[in-house]
């Protein structure tokens, strides 16, 4: 990266709304059934149909601005934007040109340390397009209108971020906020999180904006980073050689990983935008609002805090746990369950997402409840079983699931504090270890964990360290 | 006589007295349509075996609705499901519904019998049925004249007693316009009244349904019918829908008549302007109290109107790509195919509609003449609401003239726009109004227009009727001149 | 403002319209003069008048968020120009 340049990008995300029905007709929104299967007159698009706006789809796009810190309109309206193309079956889009649902908002993202607040000009709701096939055997184009009118927000930003790096953190940040709202499901591999980028640059210290490209079909995180650190060198290398970046419309090609145009400016489209006349306006009450806002649930950075603060998590601990809004969810109802929240988060940060991630399995296919985990860690805490056994205990509760007090009676792993009993067994390792006993004695701390080793090995595990420890200590001497 | 001259009432007298069957009806409609369509050219489709069918089925099932077992003809921009809809248009010539308008679905269960579809100018664009993309309907009472239009095939189909009622829609007068060139009775309901699910839109912000009929008490029993909330359609308003039978009082003592002097004045016909003031007197004689007022913005109306109905079409229309239904014309590529299919299937008036309107919305232009002419239909409304702030309705012709000639005004599409000038500050303000017929002007319908305020459709009916009881009588047109 | 030939043209592109050379010409014809007759609009002052895209004073038309049977596939191409593969086809947009 050449040093007099900085690189100024915006991106334009659409998410998926999770309802039931389409926008603007009763089909199914469901992905992956087969081709032309979810329409009718209206979402196709045949003559004399009309559309009757979905509620549910108004109040999640309100959620997703709400959740962006956006200000909701007191009235929006609809717009047709109007472009030919075989996948838009009124060769207008409903969409909403200068009354969104919800402006002005922003979110926090982190890069290497540093936060960063990046603008949110505009939140709207639109209808989304049909998808193109190639054919298998003609040389013709395929349509199927399953997904035509499946609820979209468009979430534009402003041209806030710096880097490709601060591009995939908004990204990241923005999936992550979206996905707590429940609003969508942000499977970018699905489709219902798209992403369009536009990048451009501009020398170090200048205020004005340069000539952008704009980048389509970023279709993961890895892929956005991608394009738009080729898109950063290429225009460095156009300006550097004394050029000018024509402004354009590339597609990203993944496999071969460059750009691609796909229209220059003057092929730019016309989309004659005007008010949507079979749609009536939205007007939007404080109370609707207020009850809007009421459904929100806690969101990543507040509850992030909050574990801080309140629970006296470590940052990493937090930013783990808050990653998504199920495993925050799990560990809010562990700790409400009665688990010291500290123990909570180490079981949970540590244990169980190792677990899911060695064996490539989502929370809900284990059997572990927030309520064991609970239980289990106050086991441990009133000296019933040691942290040891307790992975143990945990083990069967991930795969089996069940009562830890029972688990723990049935094997027989409740921790021995016969303190007589411990006696006995303590002055037997001494007794068969005296080269470490002397070694202790000379200085060698490390030689005390030997002998406490040995302790847990005579004791299968079920002695309690605390207490090993600590007749350790009366009987060689501390 | 036609049966089907005769008014609803008496049929659906003679239904319930077993005097007459449903397919007493439909034969009568049938070879009416035999003896006359030759000539006249209402229909683009008679559903013959259709008609007969449900006719057998309405047998004996005629105690309801007063519709019921009563020949319907429909416009070809209406919906109905499993027969041809082309909206007058070849891009549709292959086009089967999937679904049935609002509209039809109320008068299927209200028991009317479809016979057939209707000819129309093309999309409802025209004002003389010339642009209809099959052939001309002509005018009943000269068959060198047009029918009007662009529900042309419904008024002539009706004032030749082909069938008993029929469906129009209106935009800028297409229901309005040709009830007066072929005598009949036309009510554009107020935007809103009427579902426009299942209407193949033209311009979706002033498109209505109405009935077309041969007095003002059928329009009144189809309104009956066809009104009210539709959860299909967004625009339908959830407004109460009156009786409107017991409107129909003939007591308009009282009443206060505005009639707006900039349509009575220059490019009215004489003999137009005569029918109309004569039947002003007789509204005077009724105990009506007749004023003349001014509307200071109608003469901007027309081009407000062709500046935001070909706009919206521009947009309705794109959806005819040759993808989904209707016609395709292969091309090299995607673009070529699109614009071929459109080429060929769009006739000219559709297609200086499309251009005009997609330049009105283009980038550049959108300020200065779609959003200006947003702007001016405010005030054309607001005209319209200080006039309703004293009076009851508002009066005056339907038309500037009588039907005209074929061809007349084929060459210049602005002359044929001017056509629409009584109308069309109407529609724009989306109000109700009913052409009922005044008297002939040299052996050729005039059509009064009455107008209401919004939702008011039972007082436009009210003072139609009244008018109608004690007016000019027509006499039955003679299907005479040379036809073309 | 009027409309030249080449406004006329660009304007058919967009609308997916091919026109032949003496169509352009015609067009370009009738369009002048109906937007001449349009530009009797500018007589008027419409300072601060607020536009109407709708007639009806309304707000808040909403469905439930309910599904309703779709179409069997069959009758969703019933009407296609062509198909294939239970889908729609049209000439290929993928091309170079």
């Amino acid at each position: 990266m050449s040093q007099s340049f900085e690189t100024v990008i915006g991106l334009e995300v659409h998410a998926e709304l999770s309802t039931k029905s389409k926008i603007f007709c009763g089909c199914s929104t469901q992905f992956g059934a087969p081709p032309n299967t979810h329409t009718c007159p209206i979402c196709l698009g045949h003559p004399g149909t009309l559309p009757v706006l979905n509620q549910q789809a108004v109040e999640f796009a309100m959620k997703a601005a709400l959740a962006l810190n956006c200000e909701i309109a007191d009235v929006s309206k609809f717009d047709r934007k109007n472009y030919f193309y075989p996948d838009l079956p009124k060769a207008y889009q409903i969409s909403q040109y200068d009354q969104p649902i919800g402006e002005n908002g922003w979110i926090e993202i982190e890069v290497e340390g540093e936060k960063k607040r990046i603008g949110i000009t505009r939140v709207h709701l639109e209808e989304d397009a049909g998808k193109l096939n190639h054919s298998d055997w003609g040389d013709g184009s395929l349509v199927d209108y399953n997904r035509v009118g499946v609820p979209l927000i468009e979430i534009v930003s402003e041209p806030d971020m710096r880097s490709p790096e601060e591009g995939r953190a908004y990204l990241e940040k923005l999936k992550q906020i979206i996905q707590y709202t429940g609003v969508s499901d942000v499977k970018m591999e699905e489709g219902s999180l798209r992403c369009d980028a536009n990048i451009s640059l501009r020398p170090v210290g200048t205020e004005a904006f340069g000539t952008k490209t704009e980048m389509k079909n970023l279709n993961s995180f890895r892929n956005v980073e991608r394009a738009l650190k080729y898109e950063e060198e290429r225009q460095t290398q156009v300006l550097s050689e004394g050029g000018t970046v024509v402004q354009q419309t590339m597609r990203w090609l993944e496999d071969e990983g460059r750009t691609k145009v796909m229209r220059s400016k003057e092929e730019a489209h016309d989309y004659r935008y005007f008010p949507e006349p079979d749609l009536v306006q939205l007007q939007i009450d404080e109370a609707w609002k207020q009850r809007v806002k009421e459904s929100l649930p806690e969101l990543p950075d507040s509850r992030r805090k909050r574990y801080i603060k309140e629970f006296g998590l470590s940052e990493y601990d937090a930013s783990l746990l808050t990653a998504s809004k199920k495993m925050a969810d799990f560990y809010d109802r562990t700790v409400s369950s009665g688990a010291e929240p500290k123990a909570a988060a180490n079981w949970i940060s540590s244990e169980l997402l190792g677990y899911l991630n060695s064996q490539g399995k989502e929370l809900e296919e284990t059997q572990i409840t927030p309520e064991s985990i609970a239980k289990m860690t106050q086991l441990i805490e009133k000296g019933t079983i040691s942290s040891k056994i307790g992975k143990k205990v945990f083990k069967e509760l991930v795969e089996k699931g069940g009562d830890p007090a029972k688990i723990v009676e049935e094997k027989g792993w409740v921790q021995i504090s016969d303190e007589g009993k411990l006696k006995e067994i303590v002055a037997e390792v001494v007794d068969a270890n005296p080269q470490s006993v002397a070694d202790y004695q000379n200085g060698k701390d490390r030689a005390l964990g030997f002998l406490v080793g040995q302790v847990m090995k005579a004791t299968k595990g079920k002695a309690n360290p605390k207490m090993v420890n600590q007749l350790l200590l009366e009987k060689i001497g501390g | 006589m036609s049966l089907l001259k005769q008014p609803i009432r008496e049929l659906h007298k003679r239904l319930k007295n077993r005097d007459l069957t449903a397919s007493d009806l439909v034969d009568a409609s049938l070879e009416r349509i035999r003896e006359t369509d030759s000539q006249i050219r209402a229909f683009l489709k008679v559903d013959e075996d259709g008609a007969r069918e449900r006719a057998k089925k309405l047998e004996g099932q005629s105690d309801g609705n007063p519709l019921a077992a009563l020949p319907l003809g429909v416009k070809d921009n209406i919906n109905t499901e499993g027969v041809l809809t082309t909206a007058g248009s070849k891009i549709l010539e292959s086009y089967s519904p999937l679904y049935n308008a609002t509209v039809m679905e109320k008068l299927e269960k209200a028991g009317a019998n479809m016979v057939g579809k209707m000819n129309m100018d093309e999309f409802g664009m025209g004002s003389s049925n010339e642009n209809s993309g099959y052939f001309t309907t002509r005018n009943p009472w000269d068959l060198n004249r047009v029918p009007g239009g662009s529900s042309g095939g419904s008024a002539a189909a009706v004032a030749t007693g082909q069938i008993s009622i029929a469906l129009g829609s209106d935009t800028g007068g297409s229901i309005r316009q040709p009830a007066a060139f072929c005598g009949v009775v036309g009510l554009k309901p107020t935007y809103g009244r009427v579902s426009r699910f299942g209407l193949i839109a033209f311009a979706s912000s002033l498109d209505q349904i109405g009935p077309i009929t041969r007095n003002v008490e059928d329009a009144a029993y189809t309104l009956q019918t066809i009104a009210g909330h539709d959860p299909l359609d967004s625009t339908s308003a959830d407004v109460e829908v009156p009786d409107y039978l017991s409107a129909l009082t003939g007591d308009i003592k009282g009443l206060k008549v505005a009639v707006p002097r900039e349509l009575m004045g220059e490019g009215i016909d004489l003999g137009v302007k005569e029918q109309v003031e004569k039947a002003l007197k007789q509204l005077e004689q009724l105990g009506a109290v007749v004023e003349e007022v001014s509307l200071p913005h109608i003469d901007y109306a027309v081009a407000t109107y062709y500046l935001l109905a070909p706009a919206e079409a521009s947009s309705n229309l794109a959806r005819y790509d040759g993808v989904r239904y209707g016609l395709r014309v292969d091309g090299e590529n995607l673009v070529d195919m699109f614009s071929r299919t459109r080429s060929t299937g769009f006739g000219n008036e559709v297609k200086r509609r499309i251009m005009l309107g997609t330049y009105a919305l283009s980038s550049g232009y959108y300020d200065a003449y779609y959003l200006k002419a947003q702007k001016v239909r405010t005030l054309i409304r607001r005209d319209f609401e200080e006039i309703f702030n004293q009076y009851d309705v508002v009066v005056g012709p339907t038309a500037p003239t009588t039907a005209f000639k074929f061809g007349d005004k084929t060459d210049d599409p602005l002359t044929m726009y001017l056509n629409d000038i009584c109308t069309i500050p109407v529609s724009l303000a989306g109000l109700p109004a009913i052409s009922v017929p005044c008297g002939l002007s040299e052996g050729l319908p005039v059509g009064l227009q009455i107008i209401g305020r919004p939702f008011d459709e039972a007082g436009v009916l009210k003072v139609a009727h009244a008018y109608e009881q004690h007016g000019e009588r027509l006499p039955e047109p003679t299907l005479g001149g040379e036809a073309r | 403002m009027a409309i030249s030939k080449e406004q006329v043209e660009h304007v058919a592109r967009l609308a997916r319209l091919q026109l032949t050379e003496e169509e352009a010409q015609v067009y370009t014809s009738q369009l002048n003069d109906i937007l001449k007759f349009a530009e009797k609009l500018n007589e008027l002052d419409t300072e601060g008048v607020e536009p109407t895209s709708h007639v009806l004073p309304m707000a808040n038309v909403l469905r439930e968020d309910e599904n309703r049977p779709s179409l069997d596939r069959d009758k969703a191409l019933a009407n296609a120009p062509e198909q294939a593969e239970g889908m729609f086809q049209v000439p290929d947009v993928f091309e170079e």
